[in-house]
């Protein structure tokens, strides 16, 4: 199910903990395994169970517990707008209702075209630099209507930045 | 004034990540001093007591104390785990230290390793800090690399391995048995405490686990002297502190300042408020602290004790600056449903009761308040505190019952009115 280099992460970070607890690669197991698949059905936490060789429930168990995994297909291109106190306090809701209108979804929704899912989230530790959001591995800070403009017409023209 | 002197001393340098730079400005020249000249690991805990170094991530337990707790003598691996899941609203720090000093981390890390006998250690580092887990990766590679960790440290028989773990995105696992539970690929979810981490951390085994900002003070108070850090500082708060000043301010940052600084020189260093405002509120230490006004934390100096004095607490020195353009009861609600949702669901009272909290605040800010409604939260608040394992829920209902307590009339315009006192634009 798992591409070879995928595999090869995964197994670099189960060498990180001794020998009878694999249950903390679980975490990177799945981060890892959502990089290559996209989101987390339930087949793909079977096998992640099967792959550490902890029982299934396990696996579901933190699935579901923490915000960075997806249980269902979302966009190319996640857009995490942060809504804490730091980032409302200098227009992060202006920064949401912004990205709403441009994209034509509300928060938690993907476009038609299944290029981005407009999200907000709780605090990204970036408060200095507020207003900001994530897209994939990226922070952008200190939004303005025009860095918002220019980050989707980035995005639009085929960025790595995904999810 | 001293400062960014400590943590974040190389910050302004170029390339100030990598190892050559960090030597370059005496880098690494703690660990040589401890594994070399040598010093004694009761020499250095009693060293860091001197130092009045407490800690960093928001409890400000005493960080010499905390070391002498980790048993001797035990067979078997002992633990060191750094908490890099910084998620507190206002709190920016330590991934700047990661992302500017990562070797200064690891240098702490490792002096602490040696102190108290572990060996083996995590930087457990939020998810979503993608670029910090980056840099600190490959610091630890080039650590290795020199010897600085791994098997016979600088040829000693001193060995000590450290490593990267990513979070998945969870405000609780800031918390440390959370972080720890996270850690064996469980649910963040705190632990009963006693037995505290000492005793039974990580799988079980005595574990020590301190804050960013913590470690990296470490290699500072080592080279120049615990009565140094202390000198910098105030009797019991020793030392400089990073306030993360964000909110509504013209500069905006991360300043490191010696503790006992006047509030009001901070809020000058960070550009003052902008043009034409006058001070509402201050939360001093991040979101969990209470809400101090404007006119009282003009009067405080930025450490625990005046903090205290003033009925909040200095936390992480996460400096949230409101002005009088705020809706006191719309940012209230705001940090209301952060806790709402991170609370980790473990305790009946936090589980429950964030909820009652942000739906209660949101029907105050959405015109819908009731006359019993101020009461209500504060009785709601009250059969909250002190009644769960961990502090989360405590934090939110401090924002809460003290902006209650400060802006009562700003509350009650709201259920009389039905809507803000004052507009704030974009609803």
């Amino acid at each position: 199910m798992l591409s070879e280099k995928s595999l090869a992460k995964i197994a670099r970070e189960r060498a990180k903990y001794p020998a009878n607890q694999a249950r903390s690669a679980l975490l990177a197991a799945l981060r890892i395994t959502q990089e290559e698949q996209g989101y987390l059905s339930d087949a793909v936490m079977e096998y992640v169970a099967d792959l550490l060789g902890i029982p299934a429930i396990q696996v579901y168990e933190a699935a579901t517990f923490y915000s960075m995994y997806d249980l269902k297909p979302v966009g190319r291109h996640k857009l995490c707008v942060c809504g804490s106190v730091s980032c409302f306090l200098n227009g992060s809701d202006a920064v949401l209702q912004h990205l709403s209108e441009r994209l034509g979804v509300d928060p938690g929704e993907t476009t038609a075209d299944g290029l981005f899912t407009l999200q907000e989230v709780e605090c990204l530790g970036a408060c200095k630099d507020a207003p900001m959001l994530q897209v994939g591995d990226h922070y952008y800070e200190n939004l303005t209507p025009e860095s918002l403009d220019a980050l989707l017409a980035k995005l639009r023209g085929g960025s790595d930045d995904v999810r | 004034m001293f400062v960014n002197g400590v943590t974040l001393q190389n910050r302004g340098l170029p390339d100030s990540h990598r190892l050559s730079v960090y030597a370059g400005t005496g880098g690494y020249g703690a660990l040589r001093k401890v594994l070399l000249d040598p010093m004694a690991p009761d020499q250095i805990i009693s060293e860091i007591k001197k130092s009045a170094l407490r800690g960093r991530g928001g409890a400000g337990f005493p960080t010499g104390l905390k070391w002498s707790f980790m048993p001797k003598g035990v067979t078997g691996t002992k633990y060191l785990l750094c908490n890099a899941d910084e998620g507190e609203p206002g709190t920016c720090k330590d991934r700047d230290i990661m992302r500017y000093e990562p070797h200064r981390l690891i240098e702490g890390m490792i002096i602490g390793a040696y102190a108290m006998g572990a060996s083996a250690g995590y930087i457990f580092i939020r998810g979503e800090f993608v670029e910090p887990i980056h840099i600190v990766e490959a610091a630890l590679e080039e650590a290795y690399a020199k010897g600085y960790l791994g098997q016979n440290i600088l040829g000693t028989d001193f060995s000590f391995d450290l490593y990267v773990y990513r979070g998945a995105g969870a405000y609780i696992c800031g918390e440390e048995t959370a972080l720890m539970e996270a850690l064996e690929g469980k649910k963040g979810q705190p632990r009963f405490k006693p037995p505290f981490p000492a005793s039974y951390g990580l799988y079980g085994r005595p574990t020590t686990i301190n804050n960013v900002e913590t470690f990296a003070s470490v290699p500072g108070i080592i080279t120049r002297g615990g009565d140094w850090f202390l000198s910098l500082g105030k009797p019991n708060n020793g030392g400089t502190k990073i306030f993360s000043v964000t909110g509504q301010v013209q500069k905006p940052g991360n300043y490191e300042v010696p503790m006992g600084l006047p509030f009001k020189d901070l809020l000058e260093m960070a550009g003052g408020l902008r043009p034409g405002r006058q001070l509402k509120a201050v939360i001093p230490g991040g979101t969990s602290t209470a809400m101090v006004a404007g006119t009282a934390m003009m009067e405080v100096t930025m450490d625990y004790d005046s903090i205290s004095k003033a009925g909040s607490a200095l936390g992480a020195g996460s400096v949230i600056i409101m002005d009088d353009s705020v809706c006191i009861v719309k940012a209230v609600e705001r940090i209301a449903r952060f806790y709402m949702h991170e609370s980790c669901g473990q305790c009946t009272p936090c589980r429950e009761g964030m909820g009652w909290l942000w739906r209660v605040m949101h029907r105050l800010e959405n015109g819908q308040g009731r006359e019993e409604d101020l009461q209500l939260l504060l009785d709601v608040g009250s059969r909250i505190e002190g009644r769960t394992i961990c502090a989360l829920a405590d934090g939110g209902v401090a924002p809460v019952v003290s902006s209650i307590r400060l802006f009562r009339e700003e509350y009650e315009y709201h259920i009389q009115h039905k809507r803000c006192l004052i507009s704030m634009g974009v609803a």
